[in-house]
């Protein structure tokens, strides 16, 4: 069965990326119209200079805005979960922050932040960091109250209770909500370089993209969307496999059983 | 003597909910007392409030000696296992909780496994063990800090008869051997008559203490026991009160 998960999907992939071709050659398409898979890997193999650092700035924006949100998504849920009244007070403010489309407040963050970079990364935290809050503050919250109840008949404090007891049972939930936010981090850093539109050395994908539809160089753009896939691809696998090594042991998710 | 005494205590809750109505009783040190009712009379309420998890409204908890509450143990209704935890991290929990070294608390919970039949099974998670055997970690757990007093809020509900029957043969021979203090909350006629030494009747909710009844067949009571005439005498007994109390 694992076999057939690998295969079945690369199977399919490489029929289509043929019959792409196949049509792409038979129709004659010109490629600033429709380029063919081979040259989308040519192209990316002849612009790698150009596309590489901007690959790498994405992905430094991408995994900055990822780390800030756990960070503060997390450090959040715990402050929340710890005070009734943080949380009344803040929670829907996040909840504001959450809904108002990236692309809306971006030109304004982009006039308040000093450097392009800060803004993309501002702009990547606030779509990243939502998931992280709100599951982690689920998780916080679902813990069993049997189990609080015997922390309470040992003595157990406030901290002694949110370490071995609260944290633990969050995990999960946080693991979750990270897998979601991974994925998200590169949207926003991809949204918000879109709505930036700047050019110069520390450009990241979305540039590229942008730059080669004025051009007309329409297998670089192609190029560039098959690497912001395979970031997004990249990031979901690590994040998948985080999870897996964290909960194997002893989470319903990462149980492998027959039944 | 008296471990604990339970003085005209009644419990109303946030809601308005009456969970109890002036309920008295004593649970003398050493005991095995049951406390019978049906279902929402309040009987888990009392346990937490003997536990000191929650307030009585009115009335007072005496313990008989200043030293107070002292270690409890408390089993509850699931195993109410962390599954992020070893069956012997989850035995050694209250230790740590009290602040016992690791090497002290894991020597203890070991021990603790070993009492209730669970030996060599120290690394295992609980979602490898069967109900009974969290069952039996949880009860470890609760014995691990050598509590004088052990509240079990129908502990064994849950589990299928074959399983009750040779946990309430192995919680016995534990009592026994420990000299432990047990009140232990049940809907069961059956299991109350066959471990009890005294059971304490209640009615429906709000719950009130509504008869006494001496089980005075001596422990160590045996398999047979549970098939002979005088068990019955005793289960018809028990259930008549019962039935009293539920028509008060």
């Amino acid at each position: 069965m694992t076999g057939a998960k690998v295969i079945a999907p690369i199977v399919l992939g490489v029929l289509m990326l043929a019959l792409w071709e196949g049509i792409v050659r038979a129709v004659g398409i010109p490629p600033y119209i429709l380029p063919g898979p081979i040259l989308v890997a040519k192209t990316l193999v002849a612009d790698w200079s150009t596309l590489e650092p901007s690959l790498l700035v994405t992905v430094r924006i991408t995994l900055e805005a990822l780390a800030a949100a756990v960070v503060i998504g997390g450090l959040l849920a715990i402050l929340f979960s710890l005070s009734r009244w943080i949380e009344l007070s803040l929670f829907p403010y996040a909840i504001i922050l959450q809904v108002t489309p990236i692309v809306a407040i971006a030109p304004l963050i982009i006039v308040w932040a000093d450097n392009v970079e800060l803004s993309l990364l501002i702009c990547a935290w606030l779509v990243a960091f939502f998931p992280i809050l709100s599951n982690t503050i689920l998780g916080l919250r679902s813990v069993d109250p049997n189990l609080l109840d015997l922390f309470q008949l040992y003595g157990a404090g406030r901290w002694r209770t949110l370490a071995d007891l609260r944290l633990p049972a969050a995990l999960p939930y946080f693991l979750g909500g990270l897998r979601i936010s991974g994925g998200l981090a590169l949207i926003g850093a991809v949204v918000a370089e879109f709505v930036a539109g700047t050019g110069g050395n520390a450009s990241g994908l979305a540039w590229r993209i942008l730059e080669s539809g004025y051009q007309l160089k329409i297998p670089r753009m192609f190029a560039a969307l098959v690497l912001i896939s395979a970031t997004g691809i990249v990031i979901f696998l690590l994040l998948s496999w985080l999870s897996h090594l964290l909960l194997r042991r002893w989470h319903e998710s990462a149980l492998v059983t027959e039944r | 003597m008296r471990l604990v005494g339970v003085r005209g205590v009644s419990k109303v809750f946030a809601n308005g909910v009456k969970a109890l109505a002036g309920v008295s009783l004593d649970v003398q040190a050493g005991e095995f007392l049951s406390v019978l009712g049906p279902s929402g009379c309040g009987k888990s309420t009392l346990l937490r409030l003997i536990a000191g998890l929650a307030q009585p409204t009115t009335g007072t908890i005496d313990w008989s000696d200043e030293g107070g509450r002292g270690d409890l143990g408390f089993v509850f209704q699931e195993p109410t296992l962390m599954p992020w935890a070893t069956a012997l991290a989850n035995v050694a929990l209250p230790l740590k909780l009290r602040g016992i070294a690791k090497g002290e608390r894991e020597a203890r919970a070991a021990e603790a496994l070993e009492n209730v039949g669970l030996k060599g099974f120290e690394r295992v998670w609980p979602r490898e063990l069967s109900g009974g055997m969290k069952m039996r970690v949880s009860l470890a757990r609760a014995l691990v800090v050598q509590p004088r007093l052990l509240l079990m809020d129908e502990p064994f509900a849950a589990l299928d008869e074959i399983t009750r029957h040779r946990l309430n043969d192995d919680l016995l021979a534990l009592w026994q051997r420990s000299g432990v203090t047990i009140v232990f909350v049940t809907h069961s006629v059956f299991e109350s008559v066959f471990l009890s030494q005294r059971i304490v009747v209640m009615t429906a909710r709000p719950g009130r203490v509504s008869a006494e009844l001496a089980v005075t067949t001596p422990h160590p009571r045996s398999q047979a026991f549970r098939t002979s005439a005088e068990y019955a005498a005793w289960c018809r007994k028990a259930s008549s009160r019962l039935g009293e109390a539920m028509a008060a």
